[in-house]
């Protein structure tokens, strides 16, 4: 026997090759069984409650309050009182050293904090460790070195705060959206009033204690939870200057509405329909991959997906093949196991919305593939979803799906591919896959979307400027641009 | 006699983020100590040392520069006390603390206040972007001895530069505590090196160094003139720095500024 067959044979051989389980441990968290609103640093014991739960076992984790008016009435209060009575006369390089605080803190807890986030959202524990925690501790660490820095962002305007915030964040990124909306609103000097998503406010209610930690003055932030009865109360709130609202565009309009006439600042980041293109001359694998990254990540539960594939005709074969091949690798399943691709749907009524868009897309004609795959017994889930022979005028085309589901159409000339990227009256996110530098900047100059990805999708960074065009929505988030939807300036020139 | 006598510290030179003797055996007494007298060979050595380190310095990212420059300042919080003895004072310390946390947010905003995007008129994509110039000698200011030399090194490491700086002949204790905050602070040996001697001995060697892109005279005094003149051997920059400042410009002295041009079309 040679030393090579001793060896294997001494060696364990597996029996199969299929992933063993490798969970995340959940024990770095601590749960509260019951938990109130964060008004003036203290907790405000709610009147109302409900309970929140795991997405991936439907096992309830907390009870969490339903904040009525007065609630927020009394946080909007605390925040008027905390920028009336010390916040803007913090001198803005101690601002900044809260901020930098807080960015600290974030990465020191970073584990504990992905581990709330997949466990409260469903998301798979792979991104919200490596793409969700890391994202929101360097948004703190930008807009820290902004606070004492904004009259070079803004030379001659004179740049102040507007004085309390109200936002509203969605599910998708619990916490990454918590900071993309905190840390500039604080860098600006202003105080706030936020509300998470109803379905996901574990991680909000925990930053409460990175706050406590960071020594943040009571009052500058302002916690209350509960679904959209507490984000309307936000919008309407008298001691309210700035309405900022991640969210569905339907909300985004009655929220616009409801914001008319009374002066106060608003920054809207709503639904998207991103197109991704695929020319012919596009490195294919690099693209499969961006495709998937682009639709399947977080379950598809981004506003920036890029949800219609448009292909370039001569290469539409080699591309589906490549993609449903690559589908077939995905694995779904929980959220806290590492190897876990696409974890659970965030909700039951998300569920629903998904499985009724997807009936429609198979009524109205397209042909839907999904590859074989068990899903767990319990939870919500959604198997990655891939729909061919899709018509422009489908819903499937045209609506807003926030779920892991895939149109492709196809396009011949570049001219082409513009008018069917643009034929939607969203307008947040484009990809563009070609290994010809000019073409890409011919297509960036007419996709009518403010944020267009080449040869890579769904990055994000703090420097950088993201928000839309048309219906997705007005104002940026992010980069120098960011800073302005928190300022109001003594030029006499509006925002 | 004290019952227990205190162990002196050996103060020495900052080459490389190792702490030598300088190679010429020799030392001079300031504030009370034997300081390291660095020589022309010391002057090479570090010089070799930056040019080495700054490749990963300059291509770090941005986020990364600050977070370690942001590091810096914690560490020189937490021997704040110490600081205090070589310096003014705490308020002096304080605000060195601050000064470096301010350029710490710079790092990655420098590319969005002093670069542009360029509507040049033609199917042309034209955008500029600032680039960490190379390796910067500085000369620390006397005074303020620790806001001083803070003051000098800390914009050109924010700008993704490598420094040579020679402390301050009077007081050079601050800028070996200064050594000793940076060799724990993350910054990559040999990013920052800092020397002590004789400034008059020291300067027109950086001057001349044909691998020094940059060189900061203002604390040069008299002597400005002549290392000017010895600069231009290989066209360095030449920066009057002030000795207690802040402000981007003071980065912006010490980058290049390289403008990409590429077509648009089908």
């Amino acid at each position: 026997m040679t030393e090579l067959e001793h060896r294997q044979d001494r060696a364990p051989v597996p029996k199969d090759w299929t992933y063993a389980p490798a969970p995340e441990a959940r024990d770095i968290v601590r749960l509260e069984e019951r938990y109130g609103h964060f008004v003036g640093g203290e907790w405000l014991e709610p009147t109302e409650t409900y309970t929140t739960i795991s997405p991936a076992s439907e096992e309830p984790l907390a009870q969490v309050g339903q904040a009525t008016e007065a609630e927020v009435a009394r946080a909007v209060q605390a925040a008027r009182e905390a920028f009336g009575n010390g916040w803007s006369d913090v001198s803005p390089a101690e601002r900044a050293k809260y901020l930098f605080r807080i960015a600290r803190i974030l990465q020191e807890r970073s584990r504990e904090f992905a581990v709330l986030e997949s466990l409260n959202g469903g998301k798979p524990i792979k991104e919200s460790r490596d793409v969700d925690l890391p994202l929101a501790a360097a948004h703190f660490f930008y807009y820290a070195g902004w606070a004492d820095k904004l009259e070079y962002a803004f030379p001659n305007r004179r740049p102040r705060p507007i004085g309390v915030a109200g936002q509203i964040i969605p599910w998708n990124f619990p916490l990454l959206m918590l900071a993309w909306k905190i840390a500039p609103a604080l860098a600006a000097g202003n105080t706030v009033v936020l509300k998470p998503a109803e379905t996901t406010p574990l991680s909000a209610l925990l930053f409460c204690d990175v706050l406590r930690q960071a020594e943040l003055p009571a009052g500058v932030v302002n916690i209350v939870t509960g679904d959209g009865r507490t984000g309307a109360a936000i919008v309407k709130a008298e001691g309210i200057d700035k309405v900022a609202f991640t969210g569905s565009t339907e909300v985004g309009k009655a929220i616009q509405r409801e914001v008319a006439g009374t002066g106060k600042k608003l920054t809207l980041e709503l639904g998207g329909k991103a197109a991704n293109i695929i020319f012919d001359d596009a490195a294919l694998d690099q693209a499969v991959e961006g495709i998937v990254n682009g639709i399947y990540f977080n379950q598809g539960h981004v506003c920036c997906a890029g949800s219609r594939l448009l292909v370039q005709e001569s290469i539409y074969e080699p591309v589906v093949e490549k993609l449903k091949r690559r589908l077939g690798t995905l694995r779904v399943g929980d959220p806290l196991d590492k190897n876990s691709d696409v974890g659970a749907i965030n909700s039951k009524q998300q569920l629903e919305k998904i499985q009724e868009l997807v009936a429609a897309g198979e009524e109205e004609g397209a042909e839907i593939y999904q590859p074989p795959c068990r899903l767990p017994e319990k939870g919500y889930w959604f198997v990655p979803t891939v729909f061919t022979n899709v018509a422009q005028s489908y819903r499937i085309a045209q609506e807003e799906i926030f779920g892991p589901v895939l149109s492709i159409l196809t396009f011949r000339t570049p001219e082409e591919a513009v008018e069917k990227a643009n034929n939607t009256p969203y307008g947040l996110s484009a990809g563009v896959w070609t290994e010809k530098g000019s073409r890409i900047l011919w297509m960036a100059e007419r996709l009518r979307a403010g944020v267009i990805w080449a040869n890579t999708y769904n990055r994000f960074d703090p420097t950088s400027p993201f928000g839309g065009y048309k219906e997705s929505g007005f104002g940026r988030e992010g980069g120098r641009h960011g800073l302005a939807a928190y300022l109001q300036f003594e030029d006499g020139v509006h925002a | 006699m004290p019952d227990r006598l205190p162990v002196k510290k050996t103060y020495k030179l900052f080459i490389g983020g190792a702490f030598p003797r300088s190679e010429s055996g020799r030392t001079y007494e300031a504030e009370g100590q034997n300081v390291a007298r660095a020589s022309r060979k010391d002057v090479r050595d570090a010089v070799r040392a930056a040019r080495a380190a700054f490749p990963k310095w300059a291509g770090m990212t941005a986020y990364n520069r600050g977070q370690v420059l942001y590091r810096l300042a914690e560490m020189i919080e937490a021997r704040a006390a110490e600081f205090a003895e070589y310096c003014s004072g705490r308020d002096e310390v304080e605000r060195t603390i601050d000064r470096v946390v301010w350029y710490a947010g710079w790092t990655d905003k420098l590319a969005q206040v002093l670069g542009s995007s360029n509507p040049v008129a033609g199917p042309y994509f034209n955008f500029t972007v600032p680039e960490p110039t190379g390796v910067v000698a500085t000369l620390a200011p006397d005074e303020p001895a620790l806001l001083g030399i803070v003051t000098r090194i800390v914009p050109a490491l924010t700008g993704g530069n490598a420094v040579v700086a020679v402390a301050s002949e009077a007081h050079p204790l601050a800028g070996i505590e200064l050594a000793e905050a940076l060799a724990t602070s993350d910054v990559p040996g040999g990013v920052a090196n800092i020397l002590t001697g004789y400034r008059g001995e020291l300067a027109p060697w950086l001057a001349a160094h044909m691998d020094v892109n940059a060189i900061d005279v203002g604390a040069a005094n008299g002597d400005a003139p002549d290392l000017e003149r010895a600069a231009a051997a290989n066209v360095k920059r030449v920066v009057h720095g002030h000795a207690d400042t802040q402000s981007p410009w003071e980065v912006a002295a010490f980058l290049e500024l390289k403008t990409v041009w590429h077509p648009v079309g089908q």
